[in-house]
């Protein structure tokens, strides 16, 4: 399955496919008429765009009646943190992140 | 029409029935959910998700609502404080589709209440679960341990 990770880092690989991803974390099961709402691309580009995230299956759609909806689907994300990061580091890391949120949030202060 | 709250996709390098298997037998849930299933999964049965610790602590309950193996499962999902009140049981349908060489399973769970405990907790289980199943059937090895 090594081009499927190929496909998933592709699709990250571009700010406003993680842009549509934000979204559907923010707000699961889109149509593509609501994901297009505010955005600064026109719906071709967007549909181009969902079209790559759903080979690289970062995001799963299913049909309720004539609507096609998008949710983001994290299982290829989690194969990609389980393989690179979750076996080796998962401690040490989220030690080291705490300590960044908490020595940048103090900076602001 | 009502809208799912989560749908999971997950390919897998198996057959229709081995994955099936994987859903309903306890063993296999033990290797890679560190849990059981315990049902004979017939329509209107009681299932039951149980820690494989010596205590097997009943973690999760509900019934069986759809079973046609090797394609389609459908289950109600629910604390076991809640057996008894049917309107707090969330509901997953497993859909299991050959695609060439491998399997496309599809995990949708609805039917959850907004901002419950019960949200928050399959929302960081299924990614796991999903993936340590994959691995399972495809390499023989679950994930370390996911809790």
């Amino acid at each position: 399955m090594l081009i499927l990770v190929d496909k998933v880092f592709k699709a990250l690989a571009d700010p406003n496919r993680r842009e549509l991803l934000d979204r559907l974390y923010a707000n699961n099961g889109q149509t593509l008429g609501e994901l297009c709402r505010n955005l600064d691309m026109t719906r071709q580009a967007v549909t181009k765009h969902l079209a790559l995230l759903e080979v690289a299956n970062l995001v799963a759609t299913i049909w309720r009646g004539r609507e096609k909806l998008h949710y983001l689907n994290p299982t290829p994300i989690n194969e990609i943190y389980e393989r690179w990061i979750g076996k080796y580091e998962r401690h040490r890391l989220r030690a080291l992140s705490e300590l960044k949120k908490c020595l940048e949030e103090n900076k602001d202060k | 029409m009502d809208k799912p709250e989560f749908v999971y996709v997950v390919y897998i390098s198996t057959t229709p029935e081995k994955l099936w298997n994987a859903l309903i037998d306890p063993e296999m849930t033990a290797k890679y959910w560190q849990h059981e299933n315990v049902s004979d999964w017939k329509p209107g049965s009681k299932w039951e998700h149980r820690g494989c610790d010596t205590k097997r602590t009943l973690k999760l309950v509900g019934k069986v609502i759809e079973s046609s193996p090797p394609r389609r499962l459908v289950i109600t999902w629910a604390y076991p404080v809640d057996e008894a009140s049917e309107e707090k049981h969330s509901r997953v349908t497993f859909e299991i589709e050959p695609i060439g060489d491998v399997v496309r399973l599809t995990v949708t769970h609805d039917h959850l209440e907004p901002g419950s405990e019960m949200l928050q907790g399959i929302t960081k289980g299924w990614p796991k679960v999903l993936s340590s199943l994959k691995s399972l059937l495809e390499t023989g090895r679950p994930l370390p341990k996911l809790w």
